[in-house]
């Protein structure tokens, strides 16, 4: 899918790999509206992105929202798209771990498990079903969510978390399977160098994790791929090059 | 007819089919719809979304207010827009107290930070103002903040008969995508998902155009008169190409909605269809020649309403009145939630399509937004395609039509 001028929702879009990818999308020309709950820190990204803004096109919006509460879903998307018109591509990045340091699952409150699936599912589900309709009409579009290692695989004191990206990764594949030709993957993004990934595994060596620039980067390649990559994909994004050039031989 | 007073599932909603052509009457479900068409047919629907155009205010007095937005003017900060008295959602407007009078300059304070300042009356009524949007001690706002305020404070228009405050989610359709419109071209509530996937299935194209949707009524009378008022509207070049293309292939073009026949007859206005963007005060009926839609997909509308005139612009006005009686016979209800009418035209002749570049079509009243418009360019050498005629009864609107000759005819199928 092309990324210039194309109308572009991210959420979660205030720090780490939703503002990285915001960044990169608005430099390749897109028009962004970067969705995030708190105000102070989505101004700021929204100033400094719009400072380096290419001179022949990008735009970048920032709408203060929490995707978990139903009643925010319309006022965002209309908001949205009365700032940069039908919306193209959908980045449901917002997500929370719930409490830290996080609990066993046996330990976790019940309104945490439930304010855990509202943002990191049902929010994404929401956004979806009002989106994704022109998209369905128009015949193109792209839905991407991110996803985790913890989707697949179940980690100690990541329940709430892990159980809500395993859904969403399934929501993905369902959207997929209903609205063909309209893209949707789940990809996950690998262990990046966040305030999120702090506050998870505060002792983790910086060093070895990813930047969220060079991750957003993958994610580009595979907005740019998202035609050819097998619709409802779970995608690793370090393995995007290996998964494309597989594409292209089987494709040969 | 009694309105719907809730918004209702398809399932439940039915349909009449009007078919002017043999001049008979039909009831099927919402559900049909996609079974009463045909494989070339196009499907075109008004991707307005509906804005949440009721913000309740203050005067700087203290007294409270309704301020219905009309029409954008410019993006998010510049509108025409409807001053009404106090009330909720219960309270019809011509039940409400007057507001009070206002003049240039007043401020009035809605939720958050929300200020709209009168900036200019219109002749047709003291209610009927121009206002300026912005945020308190915020000079420099961005639009970003402005739409965001006005989605915080505003509500979409209520309507007394219905028996719940209404939220945005009860008044966008699934496909509603540029919020153009501030109430809600209703009769997309009749297509799901289901519904556009059925049509894909079946070889029937979905296009769309956009075109905002006015108020109904805000219980002035004078303003009232004055409605329907222009609205903005655009067509895209490829709903141009789409319909260029089933014209070609002998398909019939079928309106979601009075706003889609009024957005694209406009774009045709001149004889030709074109792609168009600008603003529309056409009003069609009896005498008005279509040049494009065979076809539209309505709510039932009484006879005293400017909607009843449009769709006399596709069957005599006596097969109308007769719909509207067999409509009430079987019980059907009417306004925003209620069931549907398709009135079916005869076919449109020769019908001049030309795809390109974009032209712009600005009446006297200019209301441009909520995003930027584009420069205009010259159209291209348009190319006439004739329309294959309907002859068979396999093209007809429903195989199984006739006149209903008694009551219990006129039943639902389930």
């Amino acid at each position: 899918m092309k990324i210039r001028n194309e109308a572009v929702l991210v959420t979660g879009a205030s720090r780490g790999l939703g503002r990285a990818l915001s960044q990169a999308l608005v430099k390749e020309g897109a028009r962004v509206v970067m969705v995030a709950r708190g105000e102070r820190d989505l101004e700021t990204a929204v100033r400094e992105i719009r400072a380096e803004l290419p001179r022949d096109g990008g735009q970048v919006h920032g709408l203060a929202f929490d995707v978990g509460d139903k009643e925010s879903v319309h006022k965002l998307t209309g908001a949205a798209a009365a700032l940069v018109g039908p919306i193209g591509i959908v980045v449901h990045d917002a997500s929370t771990l719930g409490p830290v340091p996080m609990p066993l699952l046996m330990d976790t409150a019940c309104e945490d498990f439930e304010r855990v699936l509202a943002v990191n599912l049902v929010g994404p589900f929401r956004l979806t079903k009002v989106l994704a309709g022109p998209m369905v009409v128009k015949g193109r579009g792209l839905v991407l969510h991110m996803s985790s290692d913890a989707a697949v695989n179940a980690y100690t004191r990541w329940g709430a978390y892990g159980v809500s990206k395993a859904a969403q990764d399934h929501l993905a594949r369902t959207f997929a399977a209903e609205l063909d030709p309209v893209r949707f993957f789940s990809v996950d993004p690998g262990e990046m160098d966040t305030k999120m990934h702090a506050d998870a595994l505060p002792e983790a060596e910086r060093a070895t994790l990813a930047r969220p620039g060079a991750v957003a980067q993958l994610l580009l390649e595979i907005i740019r791929n998202a035609d050819s990559l097998p619709n409802g994909a779970r995608l690793v994004a370090s393995e995007i090059a290996t998964t494309l050039a597989v594409k292209k031989t089987e494709a040969s | 007819m009694s309105p719907a007073t809730e918004p209702r599932p398809l399932e439940a909603v039915r349909l009449l089919v009007v078919d002017g052509p043999r001049a008979a009457i039909i009831i099927r479900r919402a559900l049909d719809l996609p079974s009463l068409l045909h494989t070339g047919d196009l499907v075109v629907v008004n991707d307005a979304a509906t804005l949440p155009a009721s913000i309740v205010a203050h005067t700087t007095r203290g007294a409270r207010v309704e301020i219905r937005l009309v029409a954008s003017r410019d993006g998010a900060r510049l509108w025409t827009a409807a001053l009404l008295g106090d009330g909720d959602w219960r309270t019809g407007t011509e039940d409400r107290p007057a507001p009070p009078s206002v003049d240039f300059g007043d401020r009035f304070r809605a939720h958050g930070r929300l200020v709209i300042d009168v900036v200019g009356r219109h002749a047709v009524s003291r209610r009927l103002l121009d206002v300026s949007l912005g945020l308190e001690g915020r000079e420099h706002a961005s639009d970003a903040e402005v739409w965001a305020a006005i989605y915080a404070a505003g509500r979409p228009v209520q309507y007394a008969h219905v028996s719940l405050p209404l939220a945005l989610w009860d008044v966008q359709n699934v496909y509603a995508a540029r919020p153009w419109a501030v109430e809600m071209p209703s009769a997309g509530r009749a297509i799901t998902t289901e519904t556009l996937l059925e049509l894909r299935k079946r070889g029937i194209g979905v296009a769309r155009v956009t075109e905002a949707a006015g108020l109904s009524a805000v219980g002035d009378a004078a303003i009232d008169a004055s409605f329907p008022v222009p609205e903005r509207f655009e067509v895209l070049d490829e709903t141009v190409r789409a319909i260029a293309e089933a014209r070609r292939r002998g398909g019939r073009v079928i309106a979601i909605g009075t706003s889609v026949v009024r957005a694209l007859e406009s774009a045709a206005r001149d004889g030709t269809l074109r792609p168009t963007e600008g603003v529309t005060d056409m009003r069609l009926g009896a005498s008005s020649k279509r040049r494009v839609v065979d076809a539209v997909l309505s709510g039932v509308h009484e006879s005293d309403t400017t909607h009843y005139g449009l769709l006399q612009a596709f069957v005599s006005e006596e097969l109308l009145a007769r719909s509207l009686r067999a409509a009430v016979d079987a019980g059907f209800v009417g306004h925003e939630f209620g069931d549907t009418v398709l009135v079916c035209g005869d076919p449109v002749e020769d019908a001049r399509v030309t795809p390109g570049e974009k032209v712009e079509k600005l009446g006297p009243h200019v209301l441009v937004g909520p995003e930027t418009r584009r420069s205009a360019r010259p159209a291209t050498q348009p190319v006439a395609f004739r329309h294959r005629a309907w002859g068979s009864d396999a093209s007809g609107w429903a195989s199984s039509a006739r006149v209903p000759q008694r009551r219990d005819e006129v039943r639902p199928r389930s």
